[in-house]
């Protein structure tokens, strides 16, 4: 009997029942004997020295066990981590857990309060004592870069943290006598990630070991970075990740908030629980995007580019974080796009400011290179007069080009773009969308029509360990899994990813299915604990699958292989004579001959008559260093409807055809794809962190920092085509990202196109009514 | 959540409550479904000593017919007032705007107006229709017309120990037509600008308009020049669109993040003449 295929299949993900009812551990969830829970006294000033601090106010309220101010832990807060010193000059300030002298962005922590429970441990907050003696707070990366400039570190004698140039092809050549030569300046704004759990940390200590349970993507690189930073020896520290609702990168940090746990509850020898509000993590969750981009590119008269030249400012905010500095080179690599060109120049530089400090968004500076260059295209089949489907198909790469090394030096391993782009067309119907615009046009609708293209890829499954090490990142980029079968033929397999959300519980369980020939159903998936997932590098960068889901393959394979030898020696049979199909070991020529993996797990663990030298377990583990990225990309169509007398914009239509490789689970696919897309709509037209001329975030709640919701969507057409990765056995690409990336370019597009016959050539994200009206009210010269 | 530390009361009925929250003094806050109240209190921005919590008190939830007009108990949840026949269509149609459905069926008719927010919907409508506010404390009842019970920013006409029990909306004729222009950013935020528009129309003339600006100035306010203007006109879109022109005088809009003060009296104008032009096709 032949079974279906896992693979492929559109299960319902296990995990949901229990992610969608709460009714699972959440660290907030987690009650222990004795728990005490900790406030976060937080800076009120963009930048102030602190002149007094006295917590012992505190001390007296009632319920309170302790309360503690950075001087307490002087001697043991090391400096949270960057990981990513990009260049050998940058300038790395200390980013102390809890401020001592001075404060740098509104929301750095200055104090804790411990005590019995939430409630007394907020009230006590308002009993500590702290003067502060306000200084200029630098708000603008452009005037932080002037002469004479206030500074965020006045130690550091600037505000600028690094340079960072990649030169590729002749830049000179391609520059010179260039008949087409168009500059736009983009601005990426300041987003704040809005995973639906809040942060939250529990410490227990026992004896002089610490178990630390944390809303976190990376409990492995957790546990090492704390170690690191508190002296406290790895092995004696355990990091758990229970189930955690959503990250988007904004829970791959090591925080402020962790240290101070662990340094407080070593202090007290009690387990302590920290859960941030919603507010409070607007305010010190790392921020994502912030950066202000200069492009150009030059081309021939017939579109095909000859250079591209990008120079960015990069908002770090007020300190480094983990990977925060090299969030903009990720970008690097992708500003040449799908397009092939003779020369790129890239310079980058990070700009310390008085906010909070930025680091990977989902994306993560992907979106930010296809936002510049899709637009960029855009603006190119304007000045030539071209169709914007058609400049793009003049300088992409061509399905038989493939392998293809891009300007930047990435080999993209396979692609289809024309495939990809002509079923979008079809499904958008792009030619009678484009009629029906000239229509509106020529009838003067106030309504008017608006059709936006992204011809996106990106690189993501971080990453090649090799490559990362040339990138001066302070990690690897392998992934771990072990599958063991049990006695009674059930499995359990434990992987180093850590999953917030993506279903690896399903994924990793469908793979498993296809590789042993077990029900689904048979397949547990354990992780985000260290004492049971003992190596990994967790869930970032679209990594799980295209990664995380090859090491399990690989383990897979090592099971097979001894299962076989096993089940040989069982069936007395020569191993080469030994077949495995549809969950059971046959002997070729035999035609009754058959033994269920399942018998081969059971005698294998009863070891009672094993090959010598095996030993008595089915069990395995596997490790997997890709030896390239991988490239997803896609087509996004978007028609938006632009209300020119309130600026309104409404998505009427969006169709999305990406190539992830080959699909494990459709079903989860398109959940990624609608979730992806989501917020690269939400940069286009709603969220923005606003900051007032003091400092003071101004977007802290979810009353002003507008997160789109179901209504605020159109109905998603999702398609794919599916070109298969070559540079991994499962040809699978990761798909975490994508929506993100490719969609904000669509929509923005869009609303510009809608609007180009007034003159308009662009709108600043996000989109809102008002800088919608604003600008067709000055494009018509003031009036509305 | 984490508010301040507070005393509770949960009474029963309506006496009750007027009872405990005369008691209570001047830092004593109403809870009624706790959609506005319970942000505030969670943010520490409001800081009550006792709240006063309704939720028990179900003779507060009746709608009933009262001939001219009918009376909507201040404790029946816009969920209620949405799929009440009795309640009049303005009103109805304006309620199914706010917010999202979990916050239609916890958030309470009567706890939106005495919010008195000048960016919730309902105070507009009230304005419009020109309803009564009926309010409750030891001295006995005393009706408030709409246009004196908002006073400023979140603040009624309400004394501290006065409780809103319901209100009463004048029925109008079945020659009125009725429209709530809504201009929100998402599905979820609050009005950037709404208008509330009221037209009795007999045949293709303006009888009369009655219009209320949502989140135009610190309380709601008439459009009494776009009234005047409409009124006794023809009832088609251009002549709508020039009475509107008058829709942002006389009012004092917010600058926020949402929009500013020119742009809102912008937006005044355009929806003022998008909701009479519907409430006069309806």
């Amino acid at each position: 009997m032949t079974t279906a295929p896992e693979i492929g299949s559109s299960r319902k993900r296990s995990e949901d029942a229990r992610l969608i009812t709460g009714k699972t551990q959440w660290t907030d969830n987690i009650q222990l004997p004795g728990m005490c829970y900790v406030a976060f006294l937080r800076s009120p000033h963009a930048h102030a020295r602190i002149t007094n601090i006295d917590v012992s106010p505190a001390k007296g309220r009632t319920g309170v066990i302790a309360a503690f101010a950075g001087q307490d832990f002087a001697d043991e807060q090391g400096a949270l981590p960057c990981a990513w010193p990009v260049t050998e000059d940058m300038v790395h300030p200390d980013y102390l857990p809890l401020a001592i002298n001075e404060v740098r962005f509104v929301g750095e922590p200055v104090a804790i309060v411990v005590a019995r429970d939430r409630y007394a441990a907020a009230d006590a907050l308002e009993a500590i004592e702290v003067d502060y003696e306000p200084l200029p707070p630098v708000l603008d990366m452009e005037e932080a870069l002037k002469e004479g400039a206030d500074l965020v570190h006045g130690d550091k004698g600037t505000n600028k943290t690094y340079t960072w140039v990649f030169e590729q092809g002749d830049n000179e050549a391609a520059w010179r006598d260039a008949p087409v030569v168009i500059e736009r300046r983009y601005i990426q704004q300041r987003l704040i990630p809005s995973a639906m759990e809040p942060r939250a940390v529990v410490v227990a200590p026992v004896g002089d070991e610490y178990t630390m349970w944390s809303a976190t993507q990376v409990p492995h690189i957790l546990r090492t970075v704390l170690s690191v930073i508190t002296a406290i020896p790895e092995q004696k520290i355990r990091v758990i990740a229970p189930d955690v609702g959503g990250g988007f990168g904004s829970k791959i940090g090591v925080t402020a908030e962790e240290v101070v746990l662990m340094l407080a509850a070593r202090r007290l020898g009690r387990p302590l629980k920290w859960t941030e509000s919603r507010s409070e993590g607007n305010l010190t969750v790392h921020h994502g995007r912030d950066q202000i981009q200069d492009i150009a590119i030059a081309a021939d008269r017939d579109g095909k580019l000859r250079g591209l030249r990008v120079k960015l400012l990069a908002d770090m905010g007020a300190y480094l974080r983990l990977v925060g500095p090299g969030v903009p080179l990720l970008g690097a690599f992708m500003y040449n796009a799908i397009y092939k060109m003779d020369a790129l120049s890239f310079t980058c530089s990070g700009v310390f400011t008085n906010k909070t400090p930025t680091d990977a968004y989902r994306g993560a500076g992907r979106p930010e290179a296809t936002y510049a260059i899709e637009r960029l295209m855009d603006e190119l089949a304007v000045e030539l007069n071209l169709d914007p489907i058609e400049v793009r198909r003049r300088n992409w790469i061509k399905h038989e080009e493939f392998p293809y090394t891009t300007i930047a030096g990435l080999t993209y391993d396979s692609g289809n773009y024309e495939a990809a782009t002509e079923k979008a067309l079809q499904a958008f119907e792009y030619d009678k969308l484009r009629a029906e615009q000239a229509d509106r046009r020529e009838r003067g609708d106030p309504v008017q029509l608006g059709i936006g293209i992204s011809t996106y890829t990106e690189m993501c499954g971080i990453a090649p360990s090799r490559v990362l090490g040339q990138l001066n990142f302070g990690g690897g980029g392998w992934e771990h899994a072990s599958v063991r079968m049990l006695a009674t033929g059930k499995v359990e397999a434990v992987i180093g990813t850590s999953p917030h959300g993506q279903g690896h519980d399903t994924t990793m369980a469908q793979i498993i299915a296809d590789k042993l020939g077990v029900p689904w159903e048979d397949v547990k998936v354990l992780h985000g604990d260290t004492a049971t997932s003992h190596k990994g590098l967790d869930t970032y960068g679209s990594r799980s699958l295209a990664i995380g889901g090859v090491a399990v393959v690989n383990a897979c394979d090592k099971v097979l292989e001894k299962a076989k030898r096993a089940a040989a020696h069982l069936m007395e049979a020569s191993e080469q004579d030994i077949e495995f199909a549809n969950g059971a070991f046959s002997v070729r020529g035999v035609a009754e001959s058959s033994l269920p993996i399942q018998d081969v797990a059971f005698a294998v663990n009863l070891a009672h008559n094993l090959p010598d030298g095996m030993e008595p377990s089915l069990d395995s583990d596997a490790t997997f260093d890709p030896e390239n990225f991988s490239y997803p990309h896609g087509t996004h169509l978007c028609a938006v409807d632009v209300d020119t007398e309130t600026g309104f914009v409404k998505i009427r239509k969006y169709v999305a055809v990406d190539d992830v490789g080959k699909v494990i689970n459709p079903l989860i696919v398109d959940g990624q794809v609608h979730g992806g897309l989501a917020q690269g709509i939400a940069q286009a037209l709603y969220e923005e962190g606003v900051y007032d001329a003091d400092g003071n975030l101004t977007t802290t709640t979810l009353a002003d920092y507008l997160v789109p919701s179901a209504p605020d969507l159109p109905t998603f057409h999702t398609d794919r085509t599916e070109t298969p990765a070559t540079t991994n056995p499962l040809g699978v690409k990761g798909v975490g990202e994508a929506g993100t990336i490719a969609s904000t370019p669509a929509v923005v597009g869009a609303v510009v196109d809608a609007l180009r016959p007034l003159g308009i050539n662009d709108v600043r994200m996000p989109c809102t009514p008002e800088r919608v009206w604003q600008a067709i009210k000055d494009a018509r010269g003031g009036a509305s | 959540m984490i508010p301040a530390e507070f005393s509770y009361v949960r009474p029963s009925t309506v006496d009750e409550a007027v009872a405990a929250l005369s008691g209570a003094g001047e830092d004593a806050k109403v809870l009624a479904g706790g959609q506005s109240l319970m942000p505030l209190l969670r943010l520490r921005l409001a800081l009550p000593e006792v709240l006063v919590d309704l939720d028990r008190v179900d003779e507060m939830r009746e709608i009933r017919d009262e001939g001219d007009n009918v009376f909507i108990g201040a404790m029946a949840t816009h969920y209620n007032v949405i799929r009440d026949p009795l309640v009049p269509a303005l009103v109805a149609k304006t309620t199914a705007t706010v917010a999202d459905p979990a916050v239609r069926h916890r958030g309470t008719f009567g706890g939106s107006l005495a919010h008195a927010d000048p960016a919730g919907d309902l105070p507009a409508v009230m304005l419009a229709l020109d309803a009564t506010m009926v309010a409750r404390s030891p001295r006995g009842s005393r009706d408030i017309p709409a246009a004196d019970f908002f006073v400023d920013y979140l603040t009624s006409a309400l004394e501290p120990d006065e409780l809103l029990v319901g209100v009463r909306v004048p029925k109008l004729g079945d020659d009125w037509g009725f429209h709530y222009e809504k201009f929100h950013r998402t599905a979820q935020s609050w009005a950037v600008v709404g208008v509330a528009a009221a037209v009795q129309r007999s045949n293709g003339t303006v009888g009369a308009a009655r219009i209320g600006l949502t989140n135009m100035g610190p309380y709601p306010i008439r459009a009494s020049a776009v009234e005047s203007a409409a009124s006794g006109g023809p009832a088609s879109a251009d002549a709508f669109r020039s009475a509107a022109e008058a829709a942002a005088e006389a009012t004092d809009p917010p600058s926020d993040l949402n929009g500013s003060a020119d742009y809102r009296r912008h937006l005044a104008r355009v929806l003022t003449a998008r909701a009479l032009t519907a409430a006069a096709t309806v």
